[in-house]
């Protein structure tokens, strides 16, 4: 497939441009010409009044048998003894799918001693689970966890599999799709079913968090993507549910893990629980100084909520980086964010904008946080969270 | 000890900015620069040069221009900086990316260590890396904050959700790297005068031994399909008082009949 300009139907009106997100269309002489940075997105073809430009498919080789491949698959990343809330998000999301597909929904377990978490992965939608046991995947490593799922996926063949994209959702899903030779969009905020195909509409803020792009992955199967966390609601639980438990043994010599955990550091761990907290209080370069960040927590703790930081604080030093919310930090979605000294930057509005209710404070009523937050007071934040915490106080909090 | 670093020419996404009118990007006047993560790798890979000797080579993928951004990385201090430009990479995904790095590392024969940026700030994928560790069969680290190398082990800290993770692997290996891992160095006059002395390596298809229905668009499971702007949250209500109690009080007040507080 390529992108080109028919030139003999350009009327160099220069509409096409600044359409381009990657600056590939040139002029060359006076017509429009799009040079190799294009990477076929096709923001170009709508924009264009005269329809000269143009995309052409080319013949591609379809080595995979899709009719092979049916269901829809969910890896349920654990801490510890517990399953990680997105795995559940992706459940639910996951049964949407299926459905729309008339196909069954599985979750893949991967651990040591794991199969009484089994039944919470059905009563959030699953039909079947799949369950892979042993020492060696005591902790997640790249290698077992990689030899576990992908030889899993040969086994069963999949249509659709979903990860969560955390550090090790990650990790783990392009070394997989990499060993199946098959297509991966990372870090979707959007999931659907195109009705004609049946293909999964892959969405997700690229671009620095400016763009959103849709991604098809159309001859390879199965069709991967991670998903970020928060996003998409947990279902309610249902217990009642019922579902098929195979255990499936793939073993991994201890010789085939390259890498060796060798301990876990925690840092500042209750207030840093940005992914699951409802409540977070965020500070930005407008808190002044690091030790400003003390209201920060106080006002934290007094919701009983986590901390999150702007890539301004962070890259001051003032927080460590664990805490940055936003395109390359975490992606938060709680019920309520508290913005305070953020002056609300696209790819930090990446990052938070799936909250229910955005509180910004800041002292430029023209600060663009304030375009997203449900409620926004202008004043100083050294002068408005002290009040703020001695009236939730008086509350009683 | 041979050290390789995979950098990206990206847009500096921070500051491209959408024209309200037209809901499109204003791509005019924002440079293209060296992806921010590769500096923090290429400046793990001096470091360590330093520490235990050898070569550092900067490889990228990417069109003509590209170039710059590996002149860049000279000015810095790498040694050596290889392009692997062609149109036939065109359209290329991540996964036909990787290949074709893949291809590339094959080809310039020996090396320990890669280190890559956690990811590129236009796309955001970080999935290059593992990929190309796939492709290479070597073990990788991801999203590491410090790497020390003794006696062919490495020690890799790694940030992740719930602190630092400490790891111990053999090379050879493939790292990415945060930016906490260091502040990366500025380049000197000196630096920028040599490396603009500097012949870059030019690699096309014909120079690397590829699978042709890997490479480009026709080598990528991926396609992208529509590009659309973000749907902007609505703004709501702005609270401007004259005393900040005042302000707050009305915060609560708002917040307790919404019973969100």
């Amino acid at each position: 497939m390529t992108i080109k300009v028919n030139s003999a139907e350009c009327i160099s009106c220069g509409v096409c441009l600044p359409a381009c997100p990657f600056g590939a269309i040139v002029w060359q002489g006076d017509k429009a010409y799009i040079d190799e940075r294009c990477t076929l997105c096709g923001a170009c073809l709508d924009v264009c009044p005269v329809n000269a430009i143009v995309r052409e498919d080319e013949a591609r080789e379809v080595s995979v048998d899709k009719s092979a491949h049916s269901g829809v698959w969910v890896y349920m990343e654990r801490v510890g003894d517990r399953l990680r809330s997105v795995g559940h998000e992706l459940l639910g999301q996951g049964r949407l799918l299926a459905d729309s597909l008339q196909e069954e929904l599985s979750a893949v377990l991967i651990g040591d001693d794991v199969s009484g978490l089994a039944q919470e992965t059905i009563a959030s939608g699953a039909d079947r689970v799949y369950l892979v046991e042993g020492a060696e995947y005591a902790h997640y490593s790249t290698d077992a966890y990689t030899k576990a799922l992908a030889e899993l996926i040969r086994l069963y063949k999949p249509s659709v599999v979903l990860l969560g994209a955390t550090t090790d959702g990650r990790d783990l899903a392009p070394r997989v799709a990499g060993r199946l030779g098959t297509g991966l969009t990372a870090d979707c905020t959007g999931l659907g079913i195109q009705a004609e195909t049946g293909l999964v509409e892959w969405t997700r803020p690229a671009f620095g968090g400016n763009i959103m792009a849709t991604i098809l992955c159309p001859d390879h199967r199965p069709q991967m993507g991670s998903v970020r966390p928060k996003v998409f609601k947990r279902p309610v639980p249902n217990w009642e549910r019922t579902g098929e438990i195979v255990h499936v043994p793939i073993r991994v010599e201890a010789s085939e893990i390259r890498t060796k955990l060798l301990e876990v550091i925690q840092v500042g761990a209750a207030t840093l629980n940005l992914e699951e907290a409802e409540i977070i209080v965020s500070g930005g370069r407008g808190m002044g100084k690091p030790e400003n960040f003390a209201l920060i927590e106080e006002l934290a703790e007094v919701l009983g909520g986590a901390v999150g930081a702007s890539r301004a604080a962070v890259d001051a030093g003032w927080k460590h980086p664990l805490h940055q919310v936003g395109q390359t930090g975490k992606t938060v979605g709680p019920k309520i964010y508290i913005a305070c000294g953020i002056s609300g930057a696209i790819q930090h509005l990446a990052g938070m904008s799936s909250s229910d209710i955005v509180i910004a404070i800041n002292k430029d009523a023209d600060a663009p946080i304030f375009k997203a937050a449900d409620y926004g007071i202008v004043g100083d934040v050294m002068e408005v969270l002290p009040v703020m915490i001695e009236e939730l106080r008086k509350q009683g909090r | 000890m041979e050290f390789v670093v995979c950098v990206k020419q990206v847009p500096n996404t921070t500051e491209v900015k959408i024209d309200p009118e037209t809901n499109t990007l204003i791509r005019q006047g924002v440079p293209s620069i060296v992806n921010p993560f590769d500096k923090n790798a290429v400046e793990a890979a001096l470091r360590l040069r330093e520490q235990h000797g050898g070569k550092v080579t900067v490889i990228s993928m990417g069109p003509p221009q590209a170039e710059e951004a590996l002149r860049e990385c000279l000015a810095m201090g790498a040694d050596e900086a290889i392009l692997v430009s062609d149109r036939a990479f065109a359209g290329a995904d991540t996964l036909a990316t990787s290949y074709t790095l893949a291809t590339a590392i094959e080809k310039m024969g020996h090396f320990d260590l890669i280190i890559c940026g956690k990811q590129a700030i236009d796309g955001d994928t970080a999935q290059v890396g593992p990929e190309l560790a796939e492709h290479l069969d070597i073990p990788q680290a991801t999203y590491a904050s410090k790497i020390e190398i003794a006696d062919g082990n490495v020690r890799i800290e790694r940030e992740h959700e719930e602190g630092i993770e400490v790891l111990e692997t053999r090379l050879p290996l493939l790292i990415s790297v945060v930016k906490s891992i260091n502040e990366p160095r500025l380049p000197t006059v000196k630096g920028t005068m040599k490396a603009s002395r500097k012949a870059i390596v030019l690699w096309t298809v014909n120079d690397l031994a590829v699978d042709h229905a890997r490479l480009g668009l026709k080598g990528s499971p991926t396609q992208v399909v529509r590009i659309f702007t973000p749907k902007q949250r609505t703004q709501g209500k702005l609270i401007q008082k004259d005393t900040a109690r005042a302000a707050v009080l009305e915060l609560l007040g708002n917040l307790a009949d919404a019973k969100l507080v």
